[in-house]
């Protein structure tokens, strides 16, 4: 049965980002320590075994203790849940019983562990109560710990992966995701996560391919197995034939071939048939890649994101560090506009192990602007730097997660006693930037009139608006498929806000996934949306789409869509009508 | 053993005797020399296993009875009665 070993193998996921690469498969695996061998332990061998058990446990003890004494004083609170791990290494029910099981039926140490973890686990599965149905899970951590001790195996440290592989990871947190040296990393292949996950947002923005969602890709994949990676189609191929390589390096070629004909492009300002030109900027996370939206012919930055200085550190990072940050991106976009976003954590970004927390419900819970105006030293010491760095360029500054006006004049307070203080000590400073928020809440659409009254602009974070519209988790692969963004709630909602913000005078951009939709943009146009932002490697698309355009004839197809009840309905409308938009994507879809 | 002593106390903090607020009770069960036992509705748990406890799901307002083998434990055993009646702190 040799054969069998290389057998192409198709599976099948979410296209999370797009692009083709095939290389060598690097599995982290947390739980890959699934495969455990039995075997009986001598008499005289029992005390050792006995012993080895106790310095597995130790040693798990004393790496929680680590992660807990490196972590900043400001997130202790959100490690209590290690505290908890921490006394379950050495909980009786575990502890006892397992040194009990390796004395009482003379079997190793891993076995013996493993078929107490099997008794105690169900106890908590079955209760009724959610959060005690969930200790189930701090178990499988506390015991995974100690086998991966037992049986020696090295935790894999994301960080240390130096190769050029492709990731195959059951799940990457948004902390693993800010480890990678992702210049390193080929690709990502992830058993969950749908499009709108942050790994998905993340590889797209890194232009890396990636296939979420495919269930059993940590099974079927081996490690240092080949595989092809398909962003686009959501496939991934594992051990594939001489010719499906062939034919993939073909059409990988011809994929490239197609974008950097786009992007020749790119540099021209997008204008519509009739004239009409609108900025299409460019989302970023890490201030590196602010050369890719002007190599991809950005008009500026449209949305920052400043959590990956935070998160990626011990402690908190000083004024002094994010200045630097903020400047070095001001520098490069010159006069361009740059809109940094001030920090929103605690949502899903948070770090791996803060998302155990005591917050049923983080992405309704104490983020973004509610968490920054809970600990405005932390929030003001962010404003200080954006200021200074405004100094230098054409920033504007917007306020994530707003769902009453009492947070925008807070922060406006805020930000005035940040310049206040500036001023005083002779720092140089703008306090003249556009303050701006980002709609993203049901409740800041329905009360945008009032909320105009105080802000420059509006962003619309279709994102979180979809999520909290439809109450859809879009990491959730049982309703990502009701994720839609074409839903007439949604376009109801958008419209509103554009209708409301044009009659106070301010501006509508939009910073979410929908803007990078190409296939959308006639109707975001439509709709009223000023300016569009999107990842990078978008850029060119969405500019090629507002091309094809002509803004005098958009208020009938507009009138249309705004009849159709369903999603579907929508979609088939602007298909129809501006088909040719997408046409690119949909020939290589119909290659697969 | 049979209990020579114990405590009925009701949970009082909202969160009821969840992972922290057992790791609490689990900690000073421990100092104790002979068993400590907790009972709810006929069930009983281990005082120094945080496992254990939580096995018993304990929400706000339930009854619990804690129970010590050993009369050396008398101290203990009020420590643990203050920090339930203290709602653990929270």
């Amino acid at each position: 049965m040799e054969e069998r070993k290389s057998q192409e193998v198709i599976l099948r996921g979410i296209g999370g980002s797009p692009g083709i690469c095939i290389g060598k498969a690097y599995l982290v695996d947390k739980e890959g320590v699934d495969v455990v061998k039995k075997y009986i332990v001598s008499e005289e061998s029992l005390s050792a075994e006995v012993g080895r058990f106790k310095t597995a446990v130790k040693k798990a003890g004393e790496a929680l203790r680590r992660i807990i004494d490196d972590t900043p004083e400001e997130f202790r609170q959100h490690v209590q849940i290690l505290e908890t791990h921490v006394v379950v290494l050495e909980d009786k029910m575990l502890y006892d019983r397992t040194i009990d099981m390796i004395e009482k039926e003379r079997i190793n140490a891993e076995w013996a562990l493993k078929k107490v973890v099997s008794l105690v686990k169900p106890k908590f599965e079955n209760m009724s109560d959610d959060y005690l149905k969930q200790r189930a899970e701090d178990i499988t951590h506390v015991s995974n710990r100690i086998m991966e001790n037992l049986v020696g195996a090295d935790p894999v440290d994301i960080a240390r992966i130096d190769k050029r592989v492709i990731l195959v990871a059951r799940e990457l947190s948004p902390e693993e995701t800010s480890q990678i040296k992702l210049e390193r990393i080929k690709g990502f292949v992830a058993n969950r996560g749908g499009r709108d996950s942050h790994t998905g947002i993340i590889a797209r923005t890194l232009e890396i391919p990636a296939v979420l969602g495919v269930g059993n890709a940590t099974l079927k994949i081996k490690n240092d197995d080949i595989i092809i990676v398909d962003g686009k189609a959501g496939t991934v191929v594992v051990n594939p034939t001489e010719q499906t390589l062939l034919e993939t390096e073909e059409r990988r070629e011809r994929y490239e071939m197609k974008k950097a004909l786009v992007a020749r492009k790119s540099h021209l300002p997008a204008r519509s048939k009739d004239g009409i030109r609108i900025s299409v900027m460019g989302n970023i996370e890490l201030p590196e890649e602010v050369v890719s939206v002007l190599d991809h012919g950005g008009d500026g930055i449209g949305l920052y994101r400043t959590e990956f200085q935070y998160l990626s550190r011990p402690n908190l990072p000083s004024e002094e560090m994010l200045f630097e940050n903020y400047k070095d991106v001001i520098d490069v976009m010159g006069k361009r506009p740059v809109t940094i976003r001030t920090l929103d954590i605690n949502g899903d970004k948070t770090v791996n192990y803060i998302r155990d927390n005591q917050e049923r419900n983080p992405a309704l819970g104490l983020r973004a602007i509610r968490y920054c105006l809970k600990k405005p030293e932390i929030f003001k010491t962010q404003l200080r730097a954006i200021l200074r760095a405004a100094a230098y360029g054409n920033v504007r500054i917007l306020i994530p997660m707003i769902s009453g006006v009492e947070e925008v004049e807070q922060a406006v307070q805020l930000l005035d006693e940040a310049a206040q203080h500036l001023e005083q000590q002779g720092i140089a400073h703008n306090r003249n930037v556009p303050v701006g928020i980002m709609i993203e809440v049901p409740s800041a659409v329905i009360t945008a009139d009032i909320l105009a009254e105080k802000v420059d602009f509006f962003s619309i974070g279709t994102n979180d608006l979809i999520q909290y519209t439809l109450a859809i988790d879009r990491g959730n692969r049982h309703v990502a498929h009701l994720y839609q963004p074409l839903h007439p709630a949604i376009l109801r909602m958008i419209k509103q806000t554009c209708e409301v913000a044009r009659t106070a005078g301010i501006k509508t951009y939009m910073c979410g996934e929908m803007a990078g939709e190409p296939l959308y943009a006639p109707i975001l146009l439509g709709l009223g949306v000023d300016e569009l932002s999107t990842n990078p490697q978008t850029i060119p698309q969405v500019k090629d789409a507002i091309r094809s355009i002509d803004t005098t004839d958009v208020g009938d197809f507009m009138d249309a869509v705004m009849r159709q009840t369903t999603p579907d309905a929508v979609e088939a409308l602007v298909a129809e009508k501006y088909g040719a938009v997408d046409e690119k994507d949909d020939h290589l879809k119909q290659e697969h | 053993m049979k209990p020579v002593q114990s405590r009925t106390l009701r949970i009082v903090n909202e969160l009821g005797l969840h992972a922290r607020s057992a790791a609490k009770l689990a900690k000073l069960a421990g100092e104790a020399s002979g068993g400590v036992w907790i009972l709810k509705n006929g069930n009983s748990a281990d005082a120094t296993s945080i496992l254990d406890i939580l096995t018993l799901a304990c929400p706000k307002d339930a009854e619990i009875t804690v129970s010590i083998e050993d009369e050396v434990d008398m101290k203990t055993l009020e420590r643990i009665a203050a920090l339930v009646r203290s709602g653990f702190g929270e």
